[in-house]
């Protein structure tokens, strides 16, 4: 009687969840239209949340219908028409290829990485390649918790730093819970920007990729962004409250060093990307990508809905 | 050996047979260690390529729960032996982590009440050992108790086996379908619930209805043998390195990719879960406590491999003697301490000598967390 029982639960129990799994989601449903999808000016790349692939609209026109390529993608950027694709290859262990694709799409070269795709960009002439991936399990008393790896990739020279740890960071002495993420170069590539997270605080650093050095520049501040004129830099700083993303984004004059909150009052998880030197476009999780002006003023406005991963190709 | 039963223990068939209570408690923790496991696996996944949680925040939450845990478990020990409701406070355990693999799925994206639900997984998981371990206690033949844990922790350790294994099917072809792997976890809670409130019979019958206080149950350390029992337990536990700093420097030696980390945990278990049985018989036969002692000097020859050792010998000498060492010392821990505490608090001493455990352990944890970052 009692193995009665428990047969039963097991078949209903198992029914039921069979159901839930099979269970056709919501569907979803975006304009699309026909055509290939190219690193042409003046087109918005983004990845289609219903696909899961990587997908285009004119700038001109972000609400209508869009191009849905072949490429499967978790975070892409484009630059100077090439692009870097980064794409979750996790089968079943947590891994990552950054592909590298040319103005058609056609892949160029593709690199392996260790971890769960977070982050891609490129330099703007499109030479120096950035990702960072999390990485499970690499901390020694919280087992379950996620490290950061970042890769740098000169496209040039093919020299490849599979994680920049060995970082000399001004004043401070290398201990093995630093971690960096969320890379942006400037126009001469060799500085970049980055975050450096350790002891629990974040750090907004300026880098020199060749001789490995680094330096803080302020602290609260992540995922920078530089912009196209390079005199400011947009970041998300954790503000107080409750959610799984208690951010706010500001932009920082690199000359003044005073730092403007943006109109935007939903937490940013995003490293964001400037349209032009007076725009910010972003993506918030379920809701779509929005542009806000980088100035503090204006309001938040929609992009492009069901789309994450936004950036422009310019030129 | 260390009997302090007056009774004869019931149930159990002689010394070659394991109680029904015992393999009904295996298939319980069996399921439900696939369930936790499973979701253990895929949380910091899902927490933030799911949720879009920072991979750092989240470090934050896990702190606070040793604490919690080890308060819980004193009091749940202390509410079975009050009532003599071992069966009913370790049904609370495992029904609240059963009801929090549904909680994950409404906890949505706030963080606060994803911690709280998170809190009440480790709640529940406090609630239940110390019940659990006492009805194996209460449950065997005093002079087969080694084997009958040993019985127990192989079952425990399959689950801990399948559960990363199911989810990770699941995920595979069901990509990023985290809320499906939630349902069967709880699926799988559920019928480990109804295992144990079907076939689990408590032993309240059989045993005196005394007074039971908080201060008797504390009152167990004047017992020398028990004290000596907690006292080395946690003075061990003090030495003993997390598994997690274990995997983090076999990856540092082997310089293997930091993602492999997932997949040594299966060494040690696979080792524990061969090993659990005949370790806990010949615990029966040469001694518990000689054995426990042995299972900690296989402990640091597995740290001394990592001075003199390296490659494939360093890899599987490690594993190999981590793995004997919890088959060594879990169950055969509260096989020694068992016999050692009246039976009417057998939970809350279970629950006092597990809870001095953890928390040495997690002191040692920080401590050596606190080494490693500075040295190195």
């Amino acid at each position: 009687m009692r193995i009665l029982i428990v047969v039963a639960a097991v078949l209903v129990l198992g029914a039921g969840a069979t159901a839930y799994a099979l269970r056709t989601p919501e569907a979803v449903s975006v304009a699309t239209e026909p055509g290939p999808v190219e690193l042409s000016p003046g087109r918005l790349l983004f990845v289609d949340d219903v696909s899961g692939k990587l997908a285009s609209v004119p700038l001109s026109s972000p609400g209508g219908p869009r191009r849905v390529s072949s490429l499967s993608c978790k975070r892409f950027y484009t630059a100077a028409q090439q692009g870097l694709c980064l794409a979750d290859t996790t089968r079943p262990m947590p891994g990552s290829t950054a592909v590298f694709v040319d103005r058609e799409l056609q892949e160029k070269r593709r690199v392996e990485v260790a971890g769960v795709p977070n982050r891609a960009k490129l330099s703007a002439d499109g030479r120096m390649a950035s990702w960072t991936t999390f990485v499970t399990g690499d901390s020694y008393s919280q087992p379950g918790t996620f490290s950061t790896r970042t890769g740098i990739f000169d496209t040039q020279t093919e020299e490849y730093a599979s994680n920049i740890e060995g970082l000399r960071v001004e004043g401070r002495k290398m201990t093995n819970d630093m971690n960096y993420w969320g890379v942006t170069f400037t126009s001469d590539d060799r500085l970049f920007y980055a975050t450096l997270g350790v002891g629990g605080k974040t750090y907004l650093i300026q880098a020199d990729v060749v001789d490995k050095s680094a330096k803080a520049l302020r602290e609260n501040a992540e995922c920078p962004s530089l912009s196209p004129d390079g005199k400011r830099v947009a970041f998300k700083k954790r503000v107080p409250g409750d959610g799984a993303r208690p951010w706010r984004e500001h932009v920082l004059d690199l000359s003044t060093m005073v730092e403007t909150p943006l109109a935007e009052t939903r937490g940013i998880d995003d490293q964001v990307v400037w349209l032009d030197n007076d725009t910010i476009a972003y993506g918030l999780p379920g809701e779509g990508i929005w542009a806000v002006p980088a100035n503090g003023e204006g309001a938040p406005r929609q992009l492009v809905p069901h789309a994450s991963s936004p950036s422009l190709v310019t030129g | 050996m260390y009997i302090a039963t007056a009774r004869q223990a019931p149930a159990a068939g002689g010394t070659g047979r394991i109680a029904a209570n015992v393999l009904a408690l295996g298939a319980v923790s069996l399921l439900t260690d696939i369930s936790s496991e499973m979701v253990t696996a895929i949380l910091p996944l899902y927490l933030v390529l799911g949720l879009g949680f920072s991979p750092l925040q989240f470090g934050v939450l896990d702190g606070i729960y040793t604490g919690v845990t080890a308060l819980v478990r004193v009091v749940g020990g202390h509410a079975a032996d009050r009532w003599q409701r071992r069966k009913l406070v370790a049904g609370l355990g495992y029904g609240i982590s059963a009801l929090g693999k549904l909680g994950l799925l409404a906890a949505g994206t706030s963080a606060g009440a994803m911690g709280l639900v998170l809190a009440g997984d480790r709640t529940g998981k406090g609630l239940r050992t110390a019940p659990r371990d006492a009805l194996i206690t209460l449950s065997s033949e005093p002079s087969a108790l080694g084997r009958a844990f040993g019985v127990h922790r192989a079952m425990d350790t399959v689950g801990a086996f399948l559960g990363p294994l199911v989810a990770f099917c699941l995920l595979w072809t069901l990509p990023a379908r985290y809320d499906v792997v939630f349902v069967v976890s709880f699926c799988f809670a559920a019928i480990g619930f109804l295992v144990l409130v079907l076939f689990v019979r408590d032993h309240r019958d059989v045993l005196p209805r005394v007074a039971v206080s908080l201060r008797s149950a504390f009152g167990l350390l004047r017992d020398p043998r028990f004290r000596r029992v907690c006292v080395v337990a946690c003075g061990l536990g003090l030495l003993t390195l997390g598994d997690g700093f274990v995997y983090l420097l076999l990856q540092k030696k082997l310089d293997v990719e930091v993602a492999y980390i997932a997949l040594l945990p299966l060494g040690t278990a696979g080792v524990y879960l061969l090993a659990a049985v005949p370790i806990g018989a010949l615990a029966d036969r040469v001694g518990r406590w000689r054995i426990f002692l042995a299972g900690h000097l296989a402990l640091f020859g597995a740290y001394l491999m990592f001075v003199g050792v390296s490659g494939v010998f360093l890899l599987v000498g490690v594993l190999l003697l981590h793995g004997l060492f919890y088959a060594c010392t879990d169950g055969v821990l509260m096989a020694v301490a068992g016999p050692m505490v009246p039976e009417e608090l057998r939970t809350s001493g279970l629950a006092l000598l597990q809870t001095g455990q953890v928390l040495a352990r997690a002191c040692s944890s920080v401590l050596f967390g606190a080494l490693w970052t500075w040295l190195a």
